[in-house]
């Protein structure tokens, strides 16, 4: 091609708009994040789980016999286990595993606010979530109580509580640490699995607690084993989701490439 | 085109904890190329990444078109980056690429840009397939597109002919070079010294850190061509060949060994030359020429000292 033709491209490429790029979402980010997530290998790990989970719930249907086993097995297991897994494989896969394999640097480098990557990312971490887990879990419900049922309700508003605060915490780990599964299942395991049984206080700064108190506000049955009121879940997952996601586009905002030399 | 294209580093220097990985540079780039270059871990990728804002400076000053790259990604309407790691979307066709660059830009036509900037890096004809299914060379060439699909006065490639072949290396120089004639800033880097040997233009040379040398491309490759080299030469008749080589002034020791002939030379291009003709004037066939003193530290160790 001559020179000539170059320079001529290169004038008609000058045209933009003149606004700096605005807004908390880019639906560039949103869309690219939803298919690289969707791409990567691990991605069978979150499709795989809701199968199990309405398996095993249309197991228990045909054989169990407590009148509770829909609360305990869909509390315990469903939100408790299944949805903050599936939160931890998709948030921390739409933006981590893309810093660790270096393809975030074709999102940096362009005026895109940092903010808007993160924001957009876990937009993108909260669709597949509630797709892969809220979802399933509010069929679950359905299976063992039927559509309507304050319960098959409640899981379902638990779910999507859990699906917006946990993908704001692990995005906002996946800025913070090269380990963001890792940290990811340590705060799941020890933090809300043991310390949260033990000690109150730690269930106010609990994801899991969120969503269990925000199902139980509708459901209303112990069995959930809600410990918080809805007032403070409701409060603590706002707050909890914010301040993850500003940090995060903070960091984000400072992320930098190591050289060769190092 | 976006921006002047000046890129001024005053006394950069980059450390992290006891490494220093950049120490004390200054330079002023301005339109036209200029190859980086030096051994790995010389500094190169942490220079690029401070220029592109992506790791603050430890001391000194460096600014993009007068305002500091770091922590500012409005840098990137003037510039645009290669990066050496070979991470692009796989599952995206090198067109959705490029075009979501531009949308990421926010350029008034998205597609018109993509398209412009993919007929550049001439990758039309593949554009429609996905990423995932290029060789090294395309991949390089879609990076370089969606780095120019905004038309910046400033290109930064880190290590752009890595793992490409001997061809593709020479159109990705042309291409750079046609850059350069628009006016536009482009700074590349390579360990391979040899790629300076078919480029026009600035080079600067790092060497642990520092900014070892820096000129124009001619003295360079003089200085690379007439650089002190020792060979080993294999012949049907090493002895006679031997001989006839010591009486030549650019040559200034020989050893017989068993493996064949040490040849000191202290001019590269005059021996390489010579020796030819002294094999064919004596009727002497040549087995083999070996380089053996080829370590890019040396090279570069060379330059340094010069």
């Amino acid at each position: 091609m001559s020179t000539t033709e170059s320079r001529e491209e290169g004038t008609a490429m000058r045209k933009r708009t003149a606004s700096p790029v605005p807004g908390m979402f880019n639906p560039v980010v949103f869309r690219i994040t939803l298919r690289a997530t969707l791409g990567r290998k691990r991605a069978f790990v979150f499709i795989l789980t809701p199968v199990l989970l309405l398996a095993i719930t249309a197991l228990l249907r045909a054989v169990a016999t407590s009148p509770a086993w829909p609360a305990e097995f869909l509390g315990d297991f469903g939100l408790s286990v299944v949805l903050p897994l599936t939160a931890l494989i998709i948030g921390t896969s739409a933006l981590g595993a893309e810093i660790d394999d270096g393809a975030v640097i074709h999102l940096l480098a362009t005026p895109v606010s940092r903010l808007s990557v993160v924001t957009s990312k876990f937009a993108a971490a909260v669709v597949l979530t509630l797709a892969f887990g809220a979802l399933p879990e509010f069929l679950a419900g359905a299976i063992a109580k039927g559509f309507t049922d304050r319960l098959t309700i409640g899981l379902l508003v638990g779910a999507i509580v859990a699906s917006v605060a946990y993908n704001a915490v692990f995005v906002l780990l996946s800025v913070l640490t090269t380990r963001a599964i890792a940290v990811g299942l340590l705060y799941l395991l020890v933090w809300e699995g043991l310390l949260g049984n033990f000690v109150g206080g730690v269930r106010v700064l609990s994801v899991g607690q969120y969503s269990v108190s925000a199902a139980n506000a509708i459901a209303k049955t112990s069995a959930l084993n809600a410990h918080l009121t809805t007032g403070t879940a409701t409060v603590m997952a706002v707050i909890v989701t914010i301040a993850s996601l500003a940090v995060a586009g903070r960091r984000l905002s400072s992320f930098s490439l190591k050289g060769d030399a190092v | 085109m976006n921006g002047t294209g000046l890129i001024e580093l005053s006394n950069v220097s980059r450390w992290y904890g006891n490494v220093v990985a950049v120490n004390d540079i200054s330079m002023s780039l301005g339109p036209g190329i200029t190859g980086l270059l030096g051994p790995n871990g010389a500094g190169k990728t942490t220079l690029l990444n401070m220029m592109a804002g992506f790791l603050p400076p430890s001391r000194g000053e460096l600014t993009v078109d007068g305002r500091p790259s770091w922590r500012n990604p409005e840098v990137f309407r003037t510039l645009g980056l290669v990066p050496e790691r070979d991470s692009v979307y796989g599952f995206l066709s090198g067109l959705d690429f490029v075009r979501s660059t531009a949308r990421l830009h926010r350029l008034a036509d998205p597609d018109a840009a993509a398209h412009r900037a993919i007929a550049i890096v001439e990758m039309a004809d593949a554009q429609d397939r996905r990423i995932a299914t290029y060789s090294k060379g395309m991949r390089q060439r879609i990076k370089v597109a969606a780095a120019l699909v905004h038309d910046p006065a400033i290109l930064l490639l880190d290590e752009p002919f890595n793992g490409m072949d001997p061809r593709q290396r020479l159109q990705m120089m042309d291409l750079l070079e046609q850059m350069a004639e628009q006016g536009r800033t482009i700074l590349f880097s390579s360990h391979i010294l040899e790629e300076v040997e078919r480029m026009s233009g600035t080079i600067e040379v790092m060497v642990g850190g520092r900014l070892a040398a820096s000129g124009d491309f001619r003295a360079i490759r003089r200085l690379m061509t007439s650089r002190p080299h020792v060979f080993l030469v294999r012949s049907s008749a090493d002895r006679e060949l031997g001989a006839a080589l010591i009486g030549r002034p650019a040559v200034t020791g020989v050893e017989l060994s068993p493996r064949g002939l040490q040849v000191r030379a202290a001019d590269f291009g005059t021996f390489t030359r010579e020796l030819a003709g002294l094999c064919r004037d004596g009727d002497i066939s040549l087995r083999e020429v070996l380089p053996s003193d080829e370590s890019l530290e040396s090279v570069f160790a060379y330059l340094v000292a010069s």
